[in-house]
């Protein structure tokens, strides 16, 4: 059924990218000088392939839009990183990985992408640590490992709650290594804002100087995309407040297929929304979940305070219903578990959309074991509780400030609340094995591409998967394209296709500054995020799709007739760079709701109420949609759909249980 | 709540910029400092005048983008907290706020708050990491490193390089962020090989952006959002020291 060629190696499982490495053709070192590469996004994956291909030789040009390459949301990521190193000895190995992924990801992953991955995993590790990524270590000196959801092993490596960020310092200290050196030239504050395409192949850019406004052309033998997921599509996520689709978007309009869309991870331990002015959602690692239990009052509409309802009065709704996983259970089923309670009534807190996640329990064992350790017997409640906070506040520390800070609460005394909140994307630009997109010579990394997390994304996978494409694929695999292209020398930018490509890209400039309507960017972008996230939020129905695609047109129409952005083109102007966001966000919003739509089953982050078990669980059709949908962009904002069937030979397809 | 703002507005580089003020009303104790900001231009749109451009972009603590000296503090008065972890709740009713950009030589103002920190980048780029290329690493745990120390380099790991230190030194000093990656790799043994040309190079590159000297008032210390130790400092001008006097290698 598939009509599009993922271009996977033949043989064995194990053993494909082993030979796919030792047999892709490579590019000499004197070829490498003349080749130039172009990367946008200096995010874990931007910036891990634009040292590493600078390191090899090539010309690399990289472009951000933030004042530097190590402000880009990489660093936000708290929780960890998985590998399979098996340094806790439980049994842990690359199979485990990739199966954990494949089954994490509710069976809609590609086999051989993933398993490359994990076979990849314990090389990043190895590399940061060579780097000076401070790492948390145990009293031996050795790397320590945590636990994350819908895994049985402890595979994690973290450093302290602010992992992304000493992993992401470690790729931009790479980076700026080779920029020091003069191999990579750096664009900080520029957009991309389109791609430029020649005889059918990727061949440049078109990017805006965001401080002077001024349009530059930008030619590369190749282009990567590092550009990072879409959940601001909803308006508030836990993304960065400049995350954005656009470059993404421009691709697809050139031609890119855009890959499950409808595929959206909704985070369940998020810190619940205060009010209208709310601009973004503030994650708390499901590393907590090792040590808080998750829980909401038996009774309906409770209003007393979490410490004055007795341990018999609250339901650990997680713990009951999957005893085997507790509240390790993957966050597509956390999530959902924790809406069902609140729609149920259930809920807690002003809003009553939020439940409980509560360290009391285990504060009190480490307490227990710390007064061992200290030789005190038989060791009162309050003692146990002060030693025991003091493990907790090593552990989670500034999670605990954050949570503070953001809610005016103390978290060490009452249990945290916590509520889903978009946090990922699976979806994005279809990729083959290569990372290569459906436009030659167009490659995407990282969040930005589809690949390997199938319909749900395991915690601390994303970070591997950012730094696996970044450092160890796109470096062997973009050699297989380039090895063919040594003989084009570089294309002067006043070829027609990039004249062409910049007035694409200054009309829609000029355009949005000259509607000088009457409601600002912000206006569409919050109405936007309602609609995606009552209708194609966590869970979503036919009914719902089809009316949200209405008013999606409907509120297209009306953002390109009344949006107002003041200032001019050529000056510093955020509006106008928010108004083109929210333009592309606008268009993708309705393809995710024509992909949801499509999809007539539920698997991992895309939960159609009309396909579910009597328990409630998501209800795939394997025999129907076991495929990857890839979406070719057609003229007007229509979409067609192409099919990428997902064989799965080394892995038994059932029912995704952690009961 | 009821308050007045005087913002520091600025058109451009080469612009000569003012206080303005701005009423606002009905400011919820709940918002984050730079959702005020967020109502602050909603209004200013909808007036048809230009929104007050600022830095800002994870809004939760960690990318370093938010910078905004709030009265006369960099990140304003709580401590250990960036301006976009800031809530109303530290203002009263009826306060007059003033909101100016980080000022130092090194840092030229872009726009309005906005300025530029990219001296920061090059003093990175000139020796902030470790040569290693990828694919070259040995095993992890190949290299076990005491606990201590790996906690110690993660602490002065964890500069978000905002540059606070920078706006609230009277020299406009970058030694705070300059000796926290310094100190970061001094700890570690992979940061061996290169330590001493390392801090003679950060050096040179920071005293040529044209940051200031250090007088060790301790500024940068109080109002580093992150908490990096005044003792990064030290260890950075012992390096030094060695590397000039004692070390064969010059730079």
């Amino acid at each position: 059924m598939s009509d599009i060629n993922s271009n996977i190696p033949e043989g064995e499982l194990t053993s494909k990218w082993t030979k796919y490495k030792s047999s892709v053709p490579l590019v000499n070192p004197s070829n490498k000088r003349t080749i130039e590469v172009i990367i946008v996004g200096s995010g874990l994956a931007g910036a891990s392939a634009a040292a590493t291909l600078a390191e090899m030789g090539y010309k690399v040009k990289c472009f951000c839009f933030q004042d530097s390459p190590r402000r880009a949301h990489s660093i936000a990521a708290q929780g960890g990183i998985n590998a399979a190193k098996n340094y806790q000895n439980d049994g842990d190995s690359v199979y485990r990985l990739f199966y954990d992924t494949i089954k994490g990801g509710d069976y809609r992953a590609r086999e051989a992408n993933v398993h490359r991955l994990a076979e990849v995993s314990a090389n990043i590790i190895d590399q940061c640590v060579a780097q000076g990524v401070p790492l948390a270590r145990e009293y031996g000196g050795l790397l320590d490992n945590r636990s994350f959801g819908g895994t049985q092993v402890q595979r994690t490596f973290y450093a302290a709650g602010q992992t992304g960020q000493q992993l992401l310092l470690g790729a931009y200290s790479a980076l700026e290594r080779q920029i020091g050196m003069g191999k990579v030239e750096m664009y900080t504050r520029h957009e991309m804002l389109e791609v430029v395409k020649i005889d059918g192949k990727a061949r440049g850019i078109i990017a805006r100087n965001l401080i002077t406004g001024e349009i530059e052309r930008h030619f590369g033998h190749a282009v990567v995309l590092g550009t990072g997921g879409y959940g601001n599509v909803f308006y508030l996520s836990t993304n960065a407040m400049g995350s954005n689709v656009t470059a993404a978007w421009k691709a697809h309009k050139q031609g890119a297929y855009f890959a499950n869309p409808c595929y959206t991870q909704i985070h369940p331990t998020c810190i619940p929304v205060s009010g209208d002015h709310q601009s973004k959602l503030t994650l708390m690692s499901e590393s907590l979940r090792n040590d808080g239990r998750i829980w909401v009052p038996k009774k309906k509409d409770d209003n007393r305070k979490a410490s004055e309802i007795p341990e018999d009065e609250r339901d650990y709704y997680l713990e009951r219903r999957y005893p085997a996983f507790g509240n390790l259970v993957p966050r597509d089923v956390a999530s959902r578990a924790a809406k069902e309670r609140c729609d149920a009534g259930y809920g807690v807190g002003a809003s009553k959309l939020a439940v409980y996640l509560d360290f009391k329990a285990n504060t009190e064992r480490y307490g227990k074991i710390e007064a061992a350790k200290a030789g005190i017997h038989n060791p009162d409640k309050e003692t146990c509780m002060r030693l025991g906070t003091a493990v907790i506040k090593e552990k989670y520390g500034n999670l605990f400030d954050m949570y503070a800070q953001i809610t005016g609460e103390n978290p060490y005394e009452t249990p945290m609340r916590i509520y889903p909140a978009v946090h990922y994307t699976m979806g994005g630009l279809w990729v083959d094995y290569n990372l290569m997109t459906s436009v030659p010579g167009l490659y995407c990394t990282g969040e930005a591409n589809f690949s390997d997390h199938g319909a749900n994304r395991l915690g601390a996978s994303a970070l591997m998967q950012g730094l696996a494409d970044g450092y160890f694929v796109l470096p062997y695999t973009i050699g297989a394209y380039l090895s063919k292209e040594i003989s084009v020398k570089a294309i002067p930018t006043d070829h027609p296709a990039f004249v062409e490509a910049e007035e694409r890209a200054v009309g829609i400039l000029n355009k949005l500054i000259n509607i000088k309507g009457t409601k600002s960017v912000d206006h569409f972008h919050k109405r936007l995020g309602h609609i995606m996230w009552e209708k194609c939020g966590m869970a979503r129905n036919a009914k719902g799709l089809n009316e949200a695609i209405q008013e999606i047109r409907a509120l297209r129409a009306e953002f390109w007739s009344d949006v107002r952005v003041p200032g001019t083109a050529d000056e510093l102007n955020t509006e106008l760079e928010k108004a083109g966001r929210v333009a592309d966000f606008i268009e993708l919003g309705e393809l995710m709701c024509i992909d949801a739509l499509n999809r007539n089953e539920s698997c991992g982050g895309h939960f159609r109420e009309e396909y579910q078990t009597e328990e409630g669980e998501a209800l795939r059709d394997d025999e129907n949609y076991a495929y990857v949908a890839a979406w070719e962009f057609k003229e007007g904002v229509n979409f067609e759909l192409h099919k990428e069937e997902l064989k799965f030979e080394n892995i038994k397809v059932a029912q995704r249980s952690y009961k | 709540m009821n308050l007045t703002l005087k913002v520091w507005r600025q058109k451009n580089n080469n612009a000569k910029g003012a206080l303005v003020d701005y009423k606002l009303a009905d400011i919820s104790p709940d918002m984050s400092f730079l959702e005020m900001f967020d109502v602050l231009n909603e209004q200013l749109i909808n007036k048809g005048e230009e929104p007050v451009v600022f830095d800002h972009d994870c809004r939760e603590g960690i990318c370093g983008m938010c910078s905004m000296f709030i009265n006369g503090r960099p990140h304003g008065p709580k401590d250990l907290v960036t301006t976009c972890q800031l809530h109303m709740r530290s203002f009263k009713d009826g306060d007059t706020i003033v909101v100016e950009p980080w000022r130092a030589a090194a840092f030229p103002v872009v726009k309005d708050l906005t300025v530029d920190r990219s001296a920061f980048d090059r003093v990175i780029a000139a020796g902030g990491f470790i040569s290693v290329n990828t694919g070259n690493a040995q095993d992890a745990n190949n290299l076990p490193i005491p606990k201590m120390q790996a906690d110690a380099a993660f602490e002065a790991a964890a500069c978000i390089g905002c540059g606070a230190c920078v706006a609230t030194c009277k020299n406009a000093s970058a030694m705070l962020f300059v000796s926290a990656k310094i100190s970061q790799l001094a700890l570690l043994p992979q940061g061996q090989p290169e330590r001493y040309r390392r801090v003679q190079s950060m050096v040179a590159q920071m005293d040529a952006e044209g940051f200031g000297n250090c007088t060790n008032t301790g500024a940068c210390e109080a109002e580093c959002p992150k908490g990096i130790s005044l003792e990064n400092i030290a260890r950075m001008n012992r390096d030094f020291a060695s590397a000039k006097f004692i070390s064969e290698e010059t730079v």
